[in-house]
């Protein structure tokens, strides 16, 4: 399937990328031909098979809800672009 | 012979032995990689201080009895597992600021079992390659042919292992990023069955695809790895709670009674005659040693890549929203707003086919798409996983290429993502099914490696390591080595 250039900026929208008009003529390209080589999946015949998310057959293990230490916040909060005493900083959200 | 030439399993012996120490073994590593790694290109990271710190701690430890497995062995970690206080860059400038507050378990595991770490290995941002030229920090060179790719995304470990730059690399496979290029470079890789390998730590691409492994000289350095890396882990809640093989007991079995099927979709009629002939006498070697040959049938792997380019990049769209530019990474200059700080962070952190696999993901999610894309494609993947069910009824391992061609020139498809993705034909199918494979060495065309591909039934790595040593205890193709670097 091809896809237009309205599309690539509305898909870019979502996934939170920055696109410029100018590239998005160059990316609907290339994604079409992806989306062209993926359409052979159109062929398979897949009537009652169920769909594998898993290749082996387990389940989601449970554990115990253990509180266990996590004093990360020294060494995880100067990772952060900015921030400021115990809290990560972004542009104002709220006028 | 010089230090760096011997197998990771000679060091070992050497180490045991009291014949060299792991300074001396980390001092030499160290200084091929200053030496040469200029012109390769394979490590983002050298961490040299804390590779001899490392080192004569394990000297100290061994002269108190300590015999870890690895202990005194110098190894290089590919810069998508996280090490403590050192940088972990994903081969991505979304990352190139990032030291990481823990190690990843397989870090840990190895560090425990006495390993030293050279340093992080340059890769395909995001593992998101098959030629190591999506890295932020510059393509990886072959050193077979420098004007050629090593293969990606584990490109710099193979580089690295293959220069003899380090003995022993730590790779990660979600679509062939071990095997590929291993393959295009001389090595032995292995991909475990998913699950076996601890994820915890280990940057996420495609969660129900991505399995680390070891990268090495051969099979039985591959096993010695393994043997650490493997293990159930609470923190990755894919991982798998079973008793660990032992992957060394077993490497030297004799291959009677063996079954080896050759799939004829790996042997199509566009398929390269010198490496159908090279795979096809691999095969004649191990019958040689007491295997039967068959051909099997794995009809629905033509659907692999196709279902692959869904799956994979529908999961990293997910698993990559967590690069915000908020907590770490990358944030842009200035944002108006925080809808501008996402947005723009994100395109100037992330290069080019990470951006176009985040779009492709998302699309494919989208509604209204979920249906025909994601829905059938993991419909596929029951077909492929069949298939393979159906042909280890016939045969114990089964045999084919892992690479439609030998290493490429720099730059030949850097601007074809779907030609690019061609490269993993033959390895993405192990991927969907959650098998075991590796690639070894198992000839050469006009002076480059050719790798042939052995696929296990699940949980049979030590089966394809047996399979894999007695074919190397014969031939000497993994012994060949690359002028580059020489005698140095």
């Amino acid at each position: 399937m091809a896809i237009d250039q309205d599309t690539v900026l509305k898909v870019a929208h979502l996934a939170r990328l920055h696109v410029s008009a100018e590239q998005s003529q160059a990316l609907a390209g290339r994604l079409s031909d992806i989306l062209n080589m993926v359409d052979q999946l159109q062929q398979a015949e897949v009537d009652n098979i169920a769909p594998l998310a898993h290749p082996l057959d387990v389940s989601q293990p449970l554990r115990e809800d253990v509180v266990q230490p996590a004093d990360l916040r020294d060494r995880v909060l100067p990772l952060a672009p900015a921030s400021e005493g115990s809290c990560f900083l972004v542009p104002r959200v709220i006028e | 012979m010089t230090l760096h030439k011997h197998t990771l399993t000679e060091l070992k012996a050497l180490l045991d032995a009291g014949k060299v120490s792991a300074r001396e073994l980390t001092d030499t590593f160290l200084a091929r990689i200053e030496a040469l790694d200029g012109e390769l290109n394979s490590f983002v990271t050298v961490t040299a201080e804390q590779a001899r710190r490392e080192a004569d701690a394990a000297d100290a430890a061994r002269s108190k009895g300590d015999t870890g497995l690895l202990n005194g062995l110098p190894i290089a970690h590919k810069d998508i597992f996280c090490t403590d206080g050192v940088r972990t860059s994903c081969g991505s400038r979304m990352l190139d600021n990032f030291i990481s507050p823990y190690d990843a378990t397989v870090v840990e595991k190895m560090r425990a079992a006495g390993a030293i770490m050279l340093g992080k290995t340059n890769m395909d941002e995001f593992a998101m390659g098959s030629s190591n030229e999506t890295s932020f920090y510059g393509p990886v060179k072959n050193p077979w042919d420098l004007s050629r790719v090593p293969g990606g995304s584990s490109g710099g470990s193979a580089a690295a292992v293959a220069a003899r730059l380090a003995p022993a690399a730590t790779g990660t496979d979600t679509g062939g990023s071990i095997r590929q290029p291993a393959a295009l470079t001389g090595i032995t890789g292995l991909k475990p069955t998913y699950g076996t390998v601890s994820r915890w730590g280990m940057i996420a691409f495609a969660s129900s695809l991505d399995q680390a492994g070891p990268m090495a000289q051969s099979a039985a350095d591959c096993a010695l790895m393994l043997q650490t890396m493997v293990g159930h882990d609470s923190k990755d809640s894919t991982s798998l709670d079973r008793t660990t093989d032992n992957y060394l007991a077993d490497l030297d079995k004799p291959l009677a009674g063996l079954t080896v099927g050759l799939p004829e979709e790996f042997f199509p009629a566009s398929l390269d005659d010198r490496i159908a002939e090279l795979t096809r006498e691999t095969a004649r070697e191990l019958e040689r040693q007491g295997a039967k040959v068959v051909s099997v049938s794995l009809p629905s792997v033509k659907l692999s890549v196709p279902a692959y380019y869904v799956i994979a990049p529908a999961e990293a769209s997910s698993n990559l929203s967590r690069f915000d530019g908020v907590r770490y990474g990358y944030r842009c200059q200035d944002p108006v707003d925080l809808m501008d700080l996402y947005k723009r962070s994100r395109s100037e952190g992330f290069g080019d086919e990470v951006q176009r696999r985040i779009l492709v993901g998302t699309y494919a999610l989208s509604h209204g798409y979920y249906d025909a894309y994601y829905l059938r494609a993991q419909k596929v993947r029951r077909l492929i996983s069949d298939d393979f069910a159906r042909a280890f009824e016939k045969a114990d391992v089964i045999l084919g290429p892992t690479s439609p061609e030998v290493a490429f020139q720099l730059g030949a498809k850097k601007d074809d993502p779907v030609t690019m993705y061609m490269a993993d034909v033959f390895t993405i199918a192990v991927n969907l099914a959650g098998l075991p494979a590796l690639s070894m060495p198992g000839g050469m065309i006009d002076g480059l490696p050719v790798g042939v591909q052995l696929i296990g039934n699940y949980f049979r790595e030590g089966q394809i390591l047996n399979v894999a040593h007695r074919y190397q205890q014969a031939t000497d193709w993994h012994r060949q080595a690359p002028a580059f670097g020489g005698e140095k």
